[in-house]
């Protein structure tokens, strides 16, 4: 089976690079798993870790899966987002990335049932736009 | 449920430790050279790491009492950090258009907190 680039064209090996689609998906993934390290982490303060005599146990805190969970979430959050800073630009992704404000706010009111209120709602669309702007930053290599 | 000022206090200072992490990171990760030995004996770089820790440690603190919708969105004061200390540490120009994102990330904290009732 012919090989679709012959290497008798002797061109340079071209640096492996993802696309604009490939980074826009990973950084929203980021997002998601960002929301989701939120809620498992916040769900884990409710696990007792402490002994009567108010020191850490730990076995409580070795137990305590949520917590555990929500750093694996946290990790595959961070990764993919180094993984879509290689090859996307910054202003694209930082808006995406204070998605996770968004996420936030919105299921807090929904699983935890925390207040949804117009300081919250304005609070986190100027943070947004915050975020988004120092992401325009052209920065020069 | 209110989020009590301790709970704000404890994210406000795990933002401000995470932000060092961040210039620890920058200035270790300026000397990293091809040898694999340079990002292990690397201290910059390990405490960057250990600040990273801690502040989880205090965000962890200020999540045990308040609601998330109110801590979440203060760790953005740590944008506000790390611009401070890129230009005193590492002379970054602070644009016009990073003190305008600035601005409204500070705005937005203000607006936030007026919500916490």
């Amino acid at each position: 089976m012919p090989s679709p680039h012959p290497p008798s064209l002797a061109q340079p090996a071209t640096r492996f690079r993802f696309s604009h689609r490939q980074s826009l998906t990973m950084v929203f993934l980021c997002t998601l798993f960002g929301v989701a390290a939120q809620f498992l982490i916040k769900t884990s303060t409710s696990h007792a870790m402490f002994t009567a005599s108010g020191r850490l146990s730990l076995t409580a805190l070795l137990t305590n899966y949520p917590l555990w969970a929500g750093l694996t979430c946290y990790g595959a959050s961070t990764l993919l987002l180094i993984l879509a800073l290689r090859d996307g630009e910054l202003s694209l992704l930082y808006p995406v990335i204070s998605l996770t404000y968004v996420w936030v706010v919105a299921l807090s009111a929904l699983v935890f049932h925390e207040s949804l209120n117009a300081g919250k709602v304005v609070g986190v669309g100027l943070i947004c736009g915050g975020v988004a702007l120092l992401g325009m930053e052209r920065n020069k290599r | 449920m209110k989020t009590p000022l301790v709970s704000i206090l404890w994210v406000f200072l795990a933002s401000f430790l995470g932000s060092f992490g961040a210039v620890f990171l920058k200035w270790g990760a300026g000397r990293l050279q091809r040898d694999w030995k340079t990002l292990l004996l690397n201290w910059r770089l390990g405490a960057g790491v250990a600040m990273y820790l801690i502040s989880f440690v205090f965000y962890y603190m200020g999540l045990r009492q308040g609601e998330l919708s109110i801590l979440f969105p203060m760790v953005s004061l740590g944008y506000i950090w790390t611009l401070l200390w890129s230009r005193l540490f590492f002379g970054e120009l602070l644009t016009r258009r990073k003190c305008v994102g600035l601005a409204l990330i500070f705005c937005g904290l203000f607006v936030l907190n007026l919500g916490n009732r």
